[in-house]
């Protein structure tokens, strides 16, 4: 199975630090941080992204902005919105999104 | 109309770290199962029990309404807003996470268990301030009425959050029935046995089982024995 994507984008470094570092105990998946909306974009610009986490700080307007421009890129990218900061949530996000839920 | 969802005790995730004990009602942490992922709002219900002088180390949470309702022992708070907090069965402990915030919760005692509901709900605000606080009751609040612990309103009973959402405890007595009325039209209500059995909406429901559904009128709950149990009211959507 090849590697997923998961760009995460959260305007705290701790929190950032801490779902990146979540996101790439699993073998499968590489996460990719980005602090601002312009750091996302870069990011989406010069990598293969599958799966969009939209966590903390992310306003419903840069959330938009950010799953618009996903979407301009590949149709089928997931978008979401990441709740809670740590571990409780994020592998069945992650999980529940890639199943297609 | 939106089908009902019952969760006997036994169909709960169990998760076993020796340190803790944790039965979780929705997919958490490494379980998941794609229809045990959330009821309306309410997205976590884990029903844990710590070793004495363990607990959870630092760890952040961002926008989430955390919600700590003890059933056994001492939980000690720590946070990153500056809180310290003891919390004890007859106590309610409410953290909006907001814009994120660090924290711990360690069992006070070194040689008894505590044992808690961890229970978080989807907020209706992003990215608001942090919060932390806490409150008491007293048992007698509790016999043969619903208690509201929790509401929308800062101004109203218990705590408050940022979602739609009215929680109430009650402890009846073998045969007492109680009639609840929704706070909001087209909420649901997911019911919870801490202790006992009890009858609701044509279920008979035991001790830590869980059955959520959307009633259109009042809903009526009779104990089939002594009973303990929390009413979860939240809305579909936000």
């Amino acid at each position: 199975m090849s590697q997923i994507n998961i760009l995460a984008i959260a305007n705290h470094p701790e929190i950032l630090e801490t779902i990146i570092r979540l996101i790439n105990q699993n073998e499968s998946w590489h996460g990719i941080p980005a602090g601002s909306l312009e750091e996302a974009e870069e990011v989406l610009r010069l990598n293969s992204i599958d799966l969009v986490l939209l966590g903390v700080g992310v306003d419903e307007e840069t959330g938009g902005r950010i799953t618009s421009l996903c979407r301009s890129i590949d149709p089928n990218m997931v978008c979401l919105r990441h709740f809670g900061g740590g571990s409780g949530l994020l592998y069945s996000e992650i999980r529940h999104a890639l199943a297609g839920g | 109309m939106k089908n009902p969802v019952r969760h006997p005790a036994a169909s709960r995730f169990y998760a076993d770290h020796g340190w803790l004990k944790s039965a979780q009602t929705f997919s958490f942490h490494g379980n998941y199962d794609p229809h045990r992922i959330q009821f309306g709002a309410l997205r976590v219900l884990n029903d844990d029990t710590v070793h004495g002088g363990k607990g959870f180390g630092r760890h952040p949470h961002d926008n989430m309404e955390i919600i700590s309702i003890p059933l056994e022992g001492t939980l000690e708070h720590q946070d990153s807003m500056g809180n310290t907090a003891l919390i004890r069965r007859g106590e309610i402990q409410v953290m909006s996470a907001g814009t994120g915030v660090y924290h711990t919760e360690f069992n006070k005692d070194q040689d008894e268990p505590v044992s808690f509901l961890q229970i978080w709900l989807y907020p209706n605000k992003l990215n608001v301030a942090p919060r932390y606080d806490q409150i008491a009751y007293a048992p007698a609040d509790l016999h043969n009425r619903f208690q509201q612990i929790l509401s929308p309103d800062p101004d109203d009973e218990g705590v408050w959050i940022n979602q739609d959402a009215w929680f109430h405890l009650g402890e009846f007595d073998k045969g007492f029935e109680a009639s609840y009325e929704l706070r909001k039209d087209g909420n649901g209500l997911y019911v919870f046995v801490i202790e006992g059995n009890i009858g609701v909406d044509g279920q008979l429901l035991s001790a830590r089982d869980g059955y959520g559904f959307w009633p259109g009128s009042p809903v009526s709950i009779k104990a089939a024995e002594k009973s303990f149990l929390l009413l979860m009211e939240v809305p579909e959507k936000w």
